[in-house]
């Protein structure tokens, strides 16, 4: 884990007299509220009051965040991260530290102790039954958390980019994605006694999709079972490298994407905590490949292996699975990924561990249209693009040498663009030649001619 | 056999003239300055000051960078220049002998003489040091009053309302910053300052700031008492030729320099803010502190200094700025009033906070410049148009060649062109181009 960086004290600046709002007031007690009543629920007291307590939970959830948004929504749009960098909150400060704490304590009951959560799924039933025809689950509790999560902090993050429509078009989409396709309609499908299918994830992110058990089992369910196989294979083989050619990876990673969803809205108060150095750059070129290479090795040699019906393989490929699914789809992109959100920030599993991001970020960095476009000469090094991206890259080196931004780990949340003060970068779909334009000299200085 | 280059100041100046003889000489480099350690963008103080950002972010480069690029830095303050012995005194006692010397020592905010000036909470902002001041300065404070209505004047308007301090912003003009913005930029620039509920005195001047030990309050021209805790001198800055007052190194307001950063001694250059040109280049201003200026004369002198002779030589003029939520450019020569053979169209959005100048000359009809708020152009183009002196008409019917707006913004290229036709009774049509989209390849 990366420690904390330290700060020279002369030079870091606390801000007193920071007085909390009426809506932060408001905020504050329904989200007190609300997680008082989770408190209770788990306890078990929620059994026989299961939709007023599910009821209270939401509502004091959703009012909670809302009312913290409200105050972005008055005034003049425009960029408003002041005081980030003094909030004990936002800055690794104890509150920080004891949510990290709390987060990744959830993630990690609900991976491998779900019956001590179990009178909070109670409370689930009702949703759950309605959705699904079936009481809940952890996972069933946890798809209603998370999309919880990623509806009322879109609501803040739309208030705080509503200069942007960018931002605003792009959060409607993640928030449409995982109420609709992360949510709803796989429990529907539940519900019609279908497989419980996501048609937003895909090889190598949810892996088990292209494993042979998988494949099998959709198309022994049907018709639809079917389509399934056939969506999956598609959009993983043929959609991922059209859609990235035109787009950049950010077609998936900004705007369809579950877990770049929750990074967007509810990591959005720790994007700037990303490590920007060239060291972090270096392991994560190596983590996040090697896991692309793992996934990619499993599934050949699942499929070898039921190809020869276990005659080369024997029993050593089941396992390996099962051993990447527990680390790598357990460990890494819930307890880590999410649960370190305020300490390392909110992408942490899509920079280091997500293979998907890996492939798209392969194409992205050799055939796509996509690059951030660097304005001239008019960067002023000031340092606020490489802050405030959640992909840790580092883009006022590119900036301020007139260079266009062609990163592969760059998901295009456009952030950058937005916090620049000088109206500096520019996503853009462009011709691919000049993409990558390796100048000696930013414009505006006449006396070094190039030829090119 | 390496020189020894020896640079004064880690600013944008001396850090680029530094990293550019690195990439071109095997020399040895030392840099010296009394702020700080390592290089931060100066452009940034506001927001370590509003908690975007920490000190940290605001380095360019990581600390090994300089270690591994071999270029030692110096936290030291230099007190005086031995032109003779070709070597520098440190405050620490120590000397540092050179073969190359570069004065790149920026600037210092200028101190009217008002009475009051010295009060505790009366200060400007230049530096790293101006922030620790501002920060105990208006601790849990309620009213503060900026005077002077330049740049760095409404970056530390911005700055108090981050910490909800009313401000009160006395600007000797009529309209913000109406010495350099065309008048109607500088109503639109106005506007937006009282949309942010800042109390936006014009034509007002500072008489007296009053105050026992701490200020109380201040009185302006027309007598009225304003009380404040803060007191924000945002008067302009001039170039900080402290160190070379004993020497006989010439200067006038500046290090007095020639067209290749030369001084009067020989192996002594100057380039940035406390650089006054003898013969400025054409159209430019003899003493020009902006940010991107800097970099230029840097990049220029480096060259120079790895014996490839160089003359100053800047493109077009540019510069930016923001102002609250509205930010800034400006590309080739846009005066506050037109000069004799220039005249210009200018459009404005119904809002109030987008608008767009184009400034051509008369005869001819070459483009000279171009002014934007609210929106974005590209400074390849207009670097390009500007050089090529291409005619207004052409300009007008390639907007969208332009523009760099984010995506999913509102065009206006139309609405200008169309306001250009009726104001200049014309009827130039819009270039069609094929867009890149959803199904073509």
């Amino acid at each position: 884990m990366v420690p904390p960086t330290t700060t020279n004290p002369s030079l870091s600046l606390t801000e007193e007299g920071n007085e909390q709002t009426l809506y932060q007031k408001i905020g504050g007690i329904c989200i007190a509220i609300a997680v008082l009543s989770l408190v209770a629920a788990i306890s078990g007291v929620g059994g026989a009051y299961s939709f007023l307590l599910l009821t209270i939970i939401i509502g004091m959830f959703t009012l909670g965040v809302v009312s913290y948004a409200l105050p972005y929504y008055k005034g003049p749009a425009g960029i408003r991260n002041n005081g980030i960098m003094f909030k004990t909150m936002t800055n690794r400060g104890t509150i920080a530290w004891i949510f990290a704490i709390v987060l990744t304590g959830f993630y990690i009951i609900i991976y491998w102790f779900p019956w001590m959560f179990e009178g909070l799924i109670r409370i689930f039933d009702p949703l759950s039954r309605l959705l699904t025809n079936q009481p809940a689950n952890q996972w069933f509790m946890y798809g209603a958390f998370y999309t919880l999560a990623v509806l009322t902090m879109g609501i803040r993050f739309i208030g705080k980019n509503r200069n942007s429509r960018y931002h605003v078009i792009r959060t409607f989409s993640v928030m449409f994605f995982q109420l609709g396709f992360a949510f709803l309609l796989p429990m529907f499908l539940k519900k019609l006694n279908e497989p419980e299918f996501y048609f937003s994830y895909f090889w190598p992110l949810k892996f088990s999709y292209l494993f042979p058990s998988d494949v099998s089992s959709l198309i022994n369910s049907g018709s639809l079972g079917v389509f399934m196989v056939f969506w999956g294979a598609v959009m993983t083989f043929i959609a991922t490298p059209i859609l990235t050619y035109k787009y950049g990876k950010r077609w998936y990673c900004s705007w369809v994407c579950g877990c770049g969803g929750l990074a967007e809205t509810a990591g959005d108060p720790y994007r700037h905590l990303s490590d920007k150095s060239l060291k972090a750059w270096k392991i994560e070129r190596w983590m996040v490949h090697s896991v692309l290479v793992l996934i990619t090795v499993i599934t050949i040699l699942l499929w070898l292996n039921s190809y020869y019906k276990g005659g080369i393989l024997g029993s050593v490929s089941g396992p390996f699975a099962q051993w990447y699914g527990f680390f790598i789809g357990g460990v890494f992109s819930g307890v880590i990924g999410v649960g370190f959100y305020p300490i390392m920030g909110s992408r942490v599993w899509c920079r280091f561990g997500c293979p998907m991001a890996a492939i798209l970020g392969i194409f992205q960095r050799f055939k796509s249209r996509f690059r951030i476009t660097t304005n001239g000469g008019q960067c002023i090094s000031c340092g606020n693009c490489s802050t405030f991206c959640e992909m840790g890259i580092d883009v006022r080196s590119y900036a301020q040498k007139g260079q266009n931004i062609v990163r592969a780990s760059c998901v295009g949340c456009g952030i950058c663009a937005s916090v620049c003060p000088r109206g500096v970068l520019k996503l853009e779909n462009g011709k691919e030649e000049g993409r990558i334009n390796d100048k000696p000299i930013t414009i505006g200085n006449n006396h070094i001619t190039v030829n090119l | 056999m390496p020189q020894h280059i020896v640079i004064i100041g880690n600013g944008i100046s001396g850090i680029t003239c530094a990293r550019n003889v690195r990439k071109q000489s095997n020399d040895d480099i030392t840099v010296i300055s009394s702020e700080t350690e390592h290089f931060y963008s100066r452009t940034a103080l506001m927001y370590i000051y509003m908690g975007h950002m920490k000190y940290e972010h605001t380095k360019p480069y990581e600390d090994w960078f300089w270690q591994k690029n071999r270029i030692q830095l110096v936290k030291d303050y230099v007190t005086s220049i031995n032109v003779n012995g070709k070597n520098v005194l440190l405050q620490n006692g120590a000397s540092i002998n050179y073969d190359k010397l570069v004065i790149a020592t920026g600037s210092v905010s200028n101190k009217p003489n008002f009475t009051g000036i010295n009060l505790i909470g009366v200060q400007s902002l230049y530096g790293m040091p101006d922030i620790e001041l501002m920060n105990e300065n208006t601790r849990g404070i309620e009213k503060g009053v900026i005077v002077g209505g330049g740049l760095i004047g409404i970056e530390m308007a911005e700055m108090l309302l981050s910490r909800n301090i009313h401000v009160t912003f006395l600007v000797r003009e009529n309209f913000y910053w109406d010495n350099i913005l065309p008048k109607e930029e500088a109503t639109l620039v106005s506007n937006h300052i009282k949309e942010h509920h800042v109390d936006l005195r014009t034509a007002t001047e500072l008489k007296e700031i009053k105050g026992a030990r701490k200020v109380k309050s201040i009185i302006t021209n027309e007598g009225e008492e304003i009380a404040c805790e803060f007191v924000g001198i945002t008067v302009g800055v001039s170039p900080n030729i402290s160190i070379i007052k004993n020497t006989e190194i010439e200067a006038d307001k500046g290090v007095l320099v020639n067209e290749f950063f030369e001084t009067n001694i020989p192996d002594i250059y100057a380039i940035g803010d406390c650089v006054q040109h003898r013969n400025p280049p054409p159209g430019r201003k003899a003493i020009e502190q902006i940010w991107y200026t800097g970099r230029i004369q840097g990049e220029t002198l480096a060259a120079t200094l790895c014996s490839k002779k160089t003359a100053y030589n800047p493109g077009p003029f540019f510069n930016s700025a923001k102002f609250f939520d509205i930010e800034y450019q400006t590309y080739g020569k846009v005066n506050p009033q037109q000069g004799e053979n220039e005249t210009s169209f200018y459009w404005e959005h119904k809002n109030g906070r987008i608008c767009f100048r184009a400034v051509y000359r008369k005869d001819n009809e070459a483009i000279i410049g171009f002014n934007a708020l609210g929106t974005r152009l590209r400074h390849a183009v207009c670097d390009k148009w500007l050089q090529e002196k291409r005619k207004i008409d052409d300009v007008m019917s390639n907007l969208d060649q332009l523009n760099f707006d984010p995506e999913f913004c509102d065009h206006y290229e139309k609405e200008i062109l169309s306001a250009y036709n009726k104001q200049t009774m014309k009827n130039i049509k819009g270039k069609k181009r094929r867009k890149l989209s959803l199904f073509n390849w």
